[in-house]
């Protein structure tokens, strides 16, 4: 592979973990829940991932129970914050603290145990063409279904019933209540779908992107996923962007080394978090605008006795 | 099927819904026979709205049965009422300002959106509800608004609308068009529960009205053989309080407010950009602003206190007190003398989960209730007693969670509040929104008692009767623009409703130049 | 049959004290199971988390080494939580106070001055002060989510550290370990007793924990605060500057935060390491709340957790219990504190369905 080749493919690849997250907790913030939980569910389902693929063997097998354990966990934040109606904010803290803590229990016998990565598609002639093929063309199947989940999940919100019933409960959930939506059960759906593929992220990243387990892996990388969310104003397009372009920035490392360029690594090993400050800063600078495409409710418990 | 002359089509027994600090609903027996329009009369916190809460199922009732067409029904949910043909008008309504019509009506009806928008377009025709399908809802005025709500309660199969005080947020003349649909839906079979503290309106249009006090059933009467007065009584329990006004002259010959030329784009595309506005208020008078919610007179309010200084306004646009205060902070406001009860009680006037004493440190905290920053509590204490007697505020004493206070009382302790500043301009907004009678009638009093002691008042209030009962001069503000000032003896509720439409001619009904010192002082 | 929570309009006192004990008693439950499951003796585990750490001396002076920053950091976190201010970043400025208070020690490694210990102390206080300004005014000059800068900060601040271990102030006699010189008796706080690490350092916290009890029960200022935490509009009707706020809260934050920071590279550690902060900085955020965000409630809190922690080197050793099941425990501790404080705000009602027709068949 050239450097090229690889930093293109790269890119995809790494994005891939952030954008999975990133469309789940548009979902949950779409109905109205701000889930700053992700980092505790990509890290136990990264590490469950992990553990069931290295011992099956099985991607397949590994992806589902991951999938399933990060729905579990953010059933715990969607019970005590929709159910219990507390912070938000607070329970999302709650669950990644408690999220980091399984994952380094159910790690903990795996630590630096590597599995075969997944193998990329081949599609003939396509991935044959010199640099794109390697770059674009040669990926894992999951990188290409998330690609397919961030456009159905754009439509889905757009123009279905099922995502004016999300948009609404996350815009106004008394209206919604008085016209028969089950806020509760919307939100917790939304949640829930946040889980899988907060779940599924996990899983790409311990069992694919880099296919080892060690504790702390994931590094943050649910926080930039939230980060995301708020970088693409709650729209599918732009937070497909946001992710490659973090995407990117994560490669940084590697790539500097690869050329030689004598940069502290610490500082490339910052950039990620240096550059979601500054975009975040830009992005929010304009209050009123990111106001606007907020989702109107977005943090506020809902405990069906209306304002009285 | 039953005999649908005699048998009621929805009847109420003993039906009665209990919150943790009060009895909304206490036994409640209601009668809507097919085809009438029938109104629940009651005063603010009189239970009118949990009742139909509890009809249309958003809420569950603590007890008693619900009988529709002669049979008992359970309603748990919205879905189940609307299978009966129940449908509902909420007074806050209950739309998604993102959403365009059809796509809010989607939401709840069936069918492709080329389907619904055609229906819209036919309903709208046959009950003079014209509204654009695929508006956005943000662009609607508050009148179309109510019609998208209505019209999507005709979509379904409708044997009984309920209309939450429909009436409060329309002009004069948009009532008419209102009671027109509403009759012609009638003489179609429809039924009709009308909610209403209005008298004249229910005397005009319902065939029977159920009264409520206090939770409890204290009348049904034919609305049409009772004088208002006789209703008002049946209503509150006793005979309306009145107020009392004496003729009374401004008592400065310079604004103690002067706003002019202001112009406040809103970054917000759903609010209301305000342009060129002029106001002025004089020492001992009370200017009202009209208008209908929504048209700017949030946006305006929160320039006036100094809560919103986005806008970085010439420093002579706004003047108080003679001195240029565009820019001045809310507290720099204070201290100049300016005062002001915002519409919203609960977490804007007063800190919600914190005492009454503690509340009064809000904005009186210069008033010797701190010692070098230290919280005096012995003063806090004194000052927060005072208030309560002064101001008659019924509650369980200076240690009260400002929650647990009825809306007419937290009202009464945040205007007495303020007027212990002895400030030399009030303002008030929404002076009596959801507020009892006996409350509303004693804050009115106190507003001219206290213009007659020399102080500038401005009200902003969507209760045009309140309007003309209390103020001098009166301004109409819509979209964003605020008419020239009316004196309010020299015009009709139908004049301001001109304005409030924007079909008034503008050279009528000016009020004299404000330097004219014959200017008439009449309530 | 479905439950339901209703707004309670008189609070209860038992009610908000009951709320840590049923959190615990919760918390140990679901603890236990995973013991089960991991297959470790739950009456073992159980005795080295509560009663191993005060059967010896030097095991609670332990405890009070580690109840320090504890405690001190929750206040300052406290104080920001109850104005709406979310710094989860103590943990970076935390590394930043260390930083910034071994610069003195590290560039003056010879010097036996009485005014190396106050020198590191006003650095400390500075750097963390310093890094949560980052915060503050990112906040309030571009509205920037202060969770997500915070978090960003400590990340960043995280490879500040592993920068200066690794190249500048690595000790040249250090075998290339990632660490600084020991520092100078003249740059440590004296310890209390003979043969223990606790110092008097101790005294800090204590100072703070009253500070912060005069600020929010007394002043004017901590009012304000609350307000604009309670009711934000409220507060812009007062006029109390929300921006204040958020530098207020933040810099509180800071201060404490680079405090301790400073105590532990002046106190136990004697040097500047990769791992100075023990994720003090995680856990005060469980201390805060546990403590009910108010700081006689975060004494209690603070000693608890410091029990805990202590408890779990001794499960490793006595029990084979992981060191992350203590992280898991502290989660689970704010999962439940979190859910059991509803009860304080509301009453669940149990309503059960009548008997009755059904009324259509679907919909």
């Amino acid at each position: 592979m050239t450097t090229i080749e690889f930093f293109l493919a790269g890119t995809m690849s790494a994005a891939t973990v952030f954008l999975l997250a990133a469309l789940g907790e548009l979902v949950a913030e779409k109905s109205g829940m701000l889930n700053l939980g992700v980092e505790g569910m990509m890290a136990v389902s990264a590490a469950v991932g992990f553990v069931v693929t290295y011992e099956t063997g099985s991607h397949i097998v590994g992806f589902t129970v991951a999938g399933i354990s990060g729905v579990l966990v953010s059933l715990i934040y969607a019970g005590v914050a929709i159910t219990f109606l507390a912070n938000q904010v607070a329970t999302g803290l709650a669950v990644g603290i408690l999220g980091l803590g399984l994952s380094a229990l159910i790690g903990r016998q795996h630590e630096s145990l590597t599995v075969e990565a997944a193998g990329g598609i081949y599609i003939p002639i396509l991935s044959d063409i010199p640099l794109l093929g390697p770059a674009f063309f040669q990926h894992n199947i999951v990188v290409y279904l998330t690609l397919a989940i961030a456009v159905a999940i754009g439509y889905c919100l757009k123009h279905t019933r099922l995502g004016l019933a999300i948009r609404s409960v996350g815009e106004n959930p008394n209206a919604a209540q008085a016209l028969g939506y089950s806020v509760h059960l919307i939100r917790y759906g939304a949640v829930a779908f946040g889980g899988l593929l907060a779940g599924f992220a996990g899983a790409y990243a311990s069992t694919i992107y880099t296919p080892l387990w060690a504790d702390g892996m994931i590094a943050g990388r649910g926080w930039i996923a939230v980060a995301l969310v708020v970088f693409g104003t709650w729209k599918t397009g732009r937070i497909i962007l946001g992710a490659y372009l973090f995407g990117m920035v994560s490669l940084g490392e590697l790539i500097a080394q690869s050329l030689g360029a004598s940069i502290p690594s610490q500082l490339l090993s910052s950039m990620p978090y240096i550059v979601t400050i500054v975009v975040l800063a830009i992005i929010s600078t304009n209050a009123a605008r990111l106001k606007l495409h907020a989702p109107f409710a977005l943090g506020e418990s809902f405990d069906g006795s209306e304002s009285k | 099927m039953s005999d649908s002359s005699t048998t009621p089509l929805l009847s109420l027994r003993k039906v009665s819904k209990r919150y943790p600090a009060l009895i909304a609903n206490d036994q409640i027996d209601l009668d809507v026979m097919p085809g009438s329009i029938h109104a629940v009369l009651g005063e603010n916190g009189a239970g009118k709205s949990t009742l139909m809460k509890l009809i249309y199922g958003v809420i569950d009732a603590d007890g008693g049965e619900f009988i529709w067409d002669g049979e008992r029904v359970e309603l748990r949910n919205t879905a189940t009422a609307r299978q009966l043909g129940i449908g509902m008008v909420f007074q806050h309504f209950s739309l998604f300002e993102t959403l365009s019509v059809v796509e809010n009506i989607s939401l709840t009806i069936s069918g492709t959106r080329k389907e619904l928008a055609k229906r819209v377009r036919e309903l709208g025709a046959t009950f003079h509800l014209e509204v654009d399908p695929e508006a956005s809802v943000h662009s609607l005025s508050v009148g179309e608004r109510q019609r998208v709500e209505i019209i999507r309660c005709l979509l379904q199969d409708l044997k009984l609308l309920i209309l939450d005080e429909p009436t409060s947020v329309l002009p004069p003349q948009h009532v008419r068009s209102l009671f027109d649909a509403l009759r012609k839906l009638q003489s179609n079979g429809v039924s009709i529960l009308y909610i209403s503290h209005k008298l004249e309106e229910i005397r005009e249009l319902c065939d029977t009205a159920t009264i409520l006090r206090g939770g409890k059933v204290t009348g049904i009467v034919n609305p049409n053989e009772k004088t208002a007065r006789e209703l008002a009584t049946l209503m509150i329990g006793r005979n309306i309080p009145q107020i009392e006004a004496r003729a009374h002259k401004r008592d400065t010959d310079t604004p103690i407010l002067e706003i002019t030329h202001l112009n406040a784009k809103n970054p917000d595309p759903f609010g209301t950009h305000l342009s060129d506005i002029n106001l002025s208020v004089y020492g001992g008078e009370i200017v009202g602003i009209a208008g209908v919610s929504g048209n700017g007179q949030q946006e305006l309010a929160r320039i006036i206190s100094g809560e919103d200084l986005s806008h970085r306004l010439s420093d002579a646009t706004i003047k108080m007190l003679d001195r240029p205060a565009a820019a001045l902070s809310v507290t720099d406001r204070r201290n100049l003398g300016f005062s002001f009860v915002p519409e919203e009680r609960l977490g804007r006037g007063a800190i919600p989960p914190m005492t009454l004493s503690q509340n009064t440190l809000l904005t009186a905290y210069e008033k010797g209730l701190l010692n070098n920053g230290f919280i005096r509590k012995d003063k806090l204490a004194e000052y927060a007693s005072q208030c309560i007697e002064d101001f008659d505020v019924r509650c369980s004493g200076i240690d009260a969670n400002a929650n647990s206070l009825s809306g007419g009382n937290l009202q009464k302790f945040i205007v007495g509040r303020e007027l212990m500043l002895k400030p030399k301009l009030l303002f008030v907004s929404q002076p009596t929104w959801g507020v009892d009678v006996g409350a509303a009638v004693a804050i009115r009093q106190r507003l001219l008692d206290l213009r007659d002691e020399g102080v500038a008042i401005l009200v902003i209030s969507e209760e045009l009767e309140e309007l003309f009962e209390i103020c001098d001069r009166l301004h109409v503000i819509r979209d964003g623009t605020l008419s020239p000032p009316l004196i309010s003896s020299k015009v009709t509720p139908d004049d301001i409703g001109e304005y409030m439409i924007g079909t008034a001619n503008s050279s009528d009904n000016l009020s004299p130049g404000v330097k004219e010192s014959t200017y008439a002082h009449q309530v | 049959m479905h439950i339901k929570f209703e707004r309670r309009v008189e609070y209860s006192r038992k009610i908000l004290i009951s709320v840590p004990v049923i959190t615990i008693a919760l918390s140990i439950l679901i603890s236990s199971a995973l013991l089960l499951i991991l297959g470790k003796s739950v009456p073992l585990t159980m005795y080295s988390f509560f009663i191993a750490p005060f059967e010896s001396f030097y095991s609670i002076t332990e405890i009070f080494l580690k109840f320090g920053p504890l405690l001190l950091i929750a206040q300052a976190l406290a104080i920001g939580f109850r104005a709406k201010v979310w710094n989860i970043g103590a943990e970076g400025q935390m590394i930043m106070g260390a930083i910034a208070a071994s610069a003195v020690p590290v560039y003056f490694v010879d010097s036996t001055s009485i005014f190396l210990l106050p020198a590191m102390l006003v650095l400390g206080a500075a750097g963390g002060m310093g890094w949560a300004a980052i915060a503050a005014f990112l906040r309030t000059r571009f509205n920037a989510n202060e969770i997500l800068v915070t978090l960003m900060l400590t990340s960043i601040a995280l490879q500040v550290l592993y920068y200066l271990l690794l190249g500048p102030w690595k000790d040249p006699q250090g075998f290339n370990f990632p660490q600084t010189v020991l520092f100078q008796d003249e740059a440590l706080f004296s310890p209390l007793f003979q043969a223990t690490r606790l110092n008097t350092s101790v005294l800090i916290p204590i100072l703070f924990t009253i500070g912060a009890w005069v600020f929010m029960e007394k002043r004017f200022g901590g009012f304000k605060l609350q307000v604009g935490g309670l009711a934000p509009n409220a507060a812009i009707y007062a006029g109390f500057s929300a921006k204040g706020a958020v530098w207020r809260s933040l810099l509180i934050a800071g201060f404490a935060a680079g405090l301790a920071g400073m105590s532990e590279v002046a106190g136990p550690i004697a040097q500047l390491q990769r791992s100075i902060t023990s994720g003090y900085g995680y856990s005060a955020i469980i201390v805060a709340y546990l403590g009910a965000l108010h700081p006689i409630g975060i004494i209690f809190a603070a000693f608890f957790l410091a029990v805990i922690q202590i408890g779990g080197d001794v499960a490793l050793v006595s029990a084979g219990v992981p060191i992350s099941a203590v992280h898991v425990f502290q989660g689970l501790l704010l999962v439940f504190y979190l859910a059991t404080y509803t009860f304080v705000n509301y009453r669940l009602r149990i309503l059960r369905p009548g008997k009755s027709l059904p009324v259509g068949a679907t919909s």
